[in-house]
């Protein structure tokens, strides 16, 4: 098939080329609500399935500890916020075959990365939050993982869906990469046979730019996504944020849409500042 | 209703590696009436199917009277040919097949036939060498003509060498980049049309490869007297079914893994070269 | 199947029949004692109107109309008892023939690393469903021509498509966004029913298209319909076409849509266009559909899936490195394209059957009608 030769080793390679049958793993937080870790948590009889087929060295929410361990695969939860955050990623990366960010604080900076649009950071909000906000050592910022050290997989979603999670899990064991659908959230509602909020309510759904992965949860009760898995590929967000002026929302309220838990994902910050700047 | 999309079991039996990114899966049914009723043609594909990963459109290689295994070389590009490049001599997979439309062998007979291949090796018209060589009186003669990029990018030299060696058989390669041990041409492909002294009445022209490529040759073939209606190109899309069911593989009217891979020219030649097609 | 459905009922009193309202519950009566056991009917969920399990005649649409255009639909309430007095929702008979997912063959894996290939079950619940209109059945031939042709018909389609009961309803109330009657498909209902009804004020007038509609009929013991309303039946199915104020320019726009590849319309279309693929999703002839593995967890077995996929993705052009439609206005002009012209080559007619639903449902409102205007207005544009 047309391509170029494949003459570098990546990830998978490394990944493939460990000596131990069953892959060492981990499971990494950082800033976020630990939401994420439950897909693993949760997962009830796979979960016991699971450790059958690895060995967990390090998940501190499920008990094992050993946050240095070299592993084969490494999960990691959570944005980049603080100092000392910045430093464990690279450690965690340097120890780790391929890494998987897993959900939208890792992959986008999550809900927390409002803070990057202060001119002043986390100050103002830490000042006005805690009694004592000389103990917070925040940067200005929160990021996504790939922002400070190499990312191999990226599982979007807040919180990611364990289906989505076991499904890598298990290509990653056969050796082969991960399919990652980022179609629009619509392909999957529409195979669903729900019917479209927008179109039968004037709902500003946020469906024809976001990712799918969530099984369209929000639509299935009638509701309005909002866009927690991020940005699908190819996202027309000017032509749909359009729409939704056109379905009454003030600019105001169509910046909203896009300044949420994908607010640091590129796509949606500047469509974001599109509208903000015009209202 | 027999279930069209489900694949039988075939065996391992061989694995070849050509170059560090392709390799050459023989693979043997394992059902013995599976086998005996299985016929192909050159230019045909089978999907193979990896173990809980995916299945895959690929070229056979192989004879079509040849009983032995059937030969599948495949390029590590995407997540099934990357997984399948770790199978092993006696790992077991799926095959379903062959689809789709060869090459043209009633028109090819009696004829000079012009193979013209761009890139790395190029599968679909090794079969269609091989169906020649092992009937040589029925054809004129064999010219193959082959373009890579760089000369690393030749896999299969020896084999190249071999065919040069075969009576009323031409190979002529050319690189676009030469260096010290490469004695052929250097260039497109194209450069090597004038020296291989194509006889545009005698002459039947099977291409093969990217379609820029295909595109320059054919422009380069007509400009020689070369008729349109000689002219047949095996292409590649996305093919999910191999049955023309999905409708991943269109290019205009036609679905590529039942009215193609092989089309002949004059049907593509509104479709060839269009971006989005 | 033989159908004497696509004539107009006057002339034809003596195979018509007519069920008066109160009985219009004898009737799924009598399709399930015919054996389909599941009965979907128009019902409102979520605010459409959507093909879903029913009991009772109670729980059809009655006294509601739908407003339609583009990105747009609404329910609201209708004087009078009508309960078919609707276009078409989002739904075609495609779910149901065509499923949005399933499994077409499972493997598993065994200690010793053989695999083996299993069908999946193909037991498909008889299902009648009510209500089917002209534009829905043309759209069950084309589909019907696609997934059954030889030499590799499709079994999984085959065996929903033969436990389907199909009563169609004349369409006598289109939507704004439908066009059937310029494509030929509409609004009466012609052939590949089961039973064929138009709705009256007071009642049904009913005809059979195949020995199976015959046998529901014969279960009901009904007289034959009246010239009145038969008559009155011609006159509301006539009134539905000329209503219609949308339509294509032509039957065939093949030559035209092939002489304007390079218009550039289709980027002033790329940019509003969302690529969401609900137009595909609720068109009932596209027929696009991804494969792709789901393996348990233990690695010993696997499901073999299909799914709805849309032409409007970027993996449906996917090829290893890179992808043969990567911007909005080469997907756009692909389904276009295929819908309106290379169809013709595959299949001998267009793939719109005029039912609208790609108008209504689409979210930024995109017209179809109105596309194929601009493309053709400014003769064959070349750059």
């Amino acid at each position: 098939m047309a391509g170029q030769n494949r003459n570098q080793t990546d990830a998978l390679d490394r990944l493939n080329d460990r000596s131990n049958p069953r892959p060492r793993i981990a499971v990494h937080k950082f800033s976020s609500c630990d939401g994420c870790q439950l897909a693993f948590i949760n997962a009830g009889e796979a979960l016991l399935e699971l450790a059958q087929l690895v060995d967990i060295v390090h998940f501190a929410e499920a008990g094992p500890m050993d946050p240095e361990a070299a592993v084969d695969l490494a999960f990691v939860e959570g944005s980049i916020s603080t100092p000392d955050e910045a430093e464990r990623i690279r450690k965690v990366r340097a120890s780790s075959r391929y890494l998987v960010s897993l959900g939208a604080c890792a992959t986008s900076g999550g809900l927390q990365a409002l803070r990057n649009f202060n001119d002043d950071g986390a100050k103002g909000w830490t000042e006005a939050i805690y009694a004592q906000p000389a103990f917070i050592d925040s940067l200005d910022t929160a990021t996504p993982v790939a922002e400070h050290v190499k990312v191999d997989l990226e599982l979007w979603g807040c919180p990611v869906n364990a289906r989505q999670v076991f499904q890598a899990l298990r290509q990653l064991l056969f050796g082969v990469a991960p399919v990652v659908d980022k179609d629009k959230l619509c392909v999957e509602c529409k195979r669903q046979q729900h019917v479209c909020v927008l179109v039968a309510k004037g709902e500003p759904c946020m469906g024809p730019v976001t990712h799918t992965g969530c099984g369209a949860l929000c639509p299935a009760f009638g509701r309005d996504c909002y866009a927690c898995f991020g940005p699908a590929e190819n996202p027309n967000t000017a032509a749909l944020a359009r729409r939704f002026e056109g379905l009454g929302l003030m600019p105001e309220a169509v910046a909203r849409r896009f300044h949420f838990i994908n607010s640091h994902a590129p796509a949606f910050r500047s469509e974001w500042l599109a509208w903000k700047q015009g209202s | 209703m027999h279930n069209p999309d489900r694949p039988v079991e075939v065996e391992v039996v061989e694995r070849v590696e050509e170059t560090p990114s392709i390799y050459t899966l023989h693979l043997r049914f394992t059902d013995p009436e599976v086998a005996a009723s299985y016929r192909l043609l050159p230019g045909q594909y089978n999907m193979l199917y990896l173990f809980g990963v995916g299945e895959i459109p690929i070229s056979i290689v192989s004879d079509p009277d040849f009983e032995g295994p059937l030969e599948h070389t495949i390029r590590s590009v995407g997540r099934v040919t990357r997984g399948m490049e770790r199978l092993k001599v006696g790992d077991r997979m799926g095959l379903r097949g062959p689809y789709g439309r060869g090459w043209p062998l009633d028109e090819a007979e009696g004829r000079d036939v012009v193979i013209v291949t761009g890139g790395l090796g190029c599968a679909p018209v090794v079969s269609m060498i091989r169906y020649v060589l092992q009937r040589r009186e029925r054809f004129g003669r064999l010219v193959i003509l082959q373009g890579v990029k760089h000369t690393d990018d030749l896999i299969w030299r020896r084999q190249y060498e071999r065919w040069q060696q075969m009576p009323d058989t031409q190979v002529l390669l050319a690189a676009d980049v030469g260096g010290p041990n490469w004695p052929y041409s250097v260039g497109k492909v194209t450069v090597l049309f004038s020296q291989a002294g194509i006889d545009p009445d005698k002459s039947i022209v099977m291409l093969c490869g990217p379609e820029p490529m295909m595109k320059a040759s054919i422009d380069r073939l007509l400009a020689l007297n070369v008729p349109a209606e000689s002219m047949w190109l095996s292409i590649e899309r996305n093919m999910q079914c191999g049955i023309g069911h999905c409708g991943h593989c269109q290019v205009g009217p036609y679905f590529v893994c039942q009215d193609g891979p092989v089309f002949h020219y004059p049907e593509l030649r509104p479709w060839l070269g269009v971006t989005g097609f | 199947m033989d159908s004497l459905g696509g004539l107009p009922f006057v002339g034809m009193e003596t195979s018509a029949s007519f069920l008066p309202r109160e009985s219009l519950d004898t009737l799924l009566e009598a399709i399930r004692r015919e054996g389909y056991s599941r009965v979907l009917g128009p019902v409102v969920r979520h605010g459409a109107i959507t093909y879903t399990g029913i009991t009772s005649s109670d729980d059809l649409p009655k006294g509601l109309r739908d407003r339609q255009a583009p990105g747009h639909y609404r329910l609201e309430p209708e004087e009078g008892e009508r309960s078919f007095a609707w276009a078409n929702g989002p739904q075609a008979l495609k779910p149901l023939t065509f499923a949005p997912r399933e499994t077409l063959w499972r493997c598993e894996l065994d200690d010793n690393g053989r695999l083996s290939f299993l069908d999946s079950a193909l037991t498909p619940t008889p299902t009648a469903v009510i209500g089917i209109r002209a534009c829905d059945l043309a759209a069950l031939k084309i589909q019907e021509r696609h997934f059954l042709k030889p030499p590799y018909p499709d079994p999984h389609y085959a065996a929903r498509r033969e436990s389907l009961f199909l009563v169609a309803v004349h369409c006598s109330h289109p939507a704004d966004t439908c066009f059937c009657a310029s494509t030929g498909d509409g609004p009466r209902a012609e052939a590949g029913y089961d039973l064929a009804m138009s709705e009256l004020d007071h009642g049904f007038v009913l005809v059979a298209g195949t020995d199976r509609g015959r046998a529901v009929l014969a279960l009901l013991n009904l007289s034959p319909a009246s010239p009145d309303e038969c008559a009155q039946a011609d006159d509301e199915i006539e009134a539905a076409a000329s209503a219609q104020t949308r339509s294509l320019p032509d039957r065939n726009l093949k030559d035209a849509l092939y002489a304007r590849l390079e218009h550039p319309h289709w980027d002033q279309v790329g940019r509003r266009c969302l690529s969401c693929g609900n137009c595909t999703a609720v068109c009932p002839t596209c027929f696009c559909h991804a494969e792709q593995d789901e393996p348990a967890l233990a690695g010993s077995s696997s499901e073999h899936l299909r799914q709805w996929d849309s032409c409007f993705t970027a993996v449906h052009s996917y090829m290893g490195h890179f992808l043969v439609r990567e911007e909005t206005r080469l997907r756009y002009r692909q389904w276009l394209t295929h819908k309106l012209a290379s169809w013709h080559e595959q299949y001998g007619r267009s793939g719109c059957v005029g039912c609208g639903r790609c108008i209504a449902w689409c979210p930024v409102g995109i017209d179809i009608t109105a596309e194929v205007s601009a493309l053709l207005e400014s003769g064959d544009a070349q750059s």
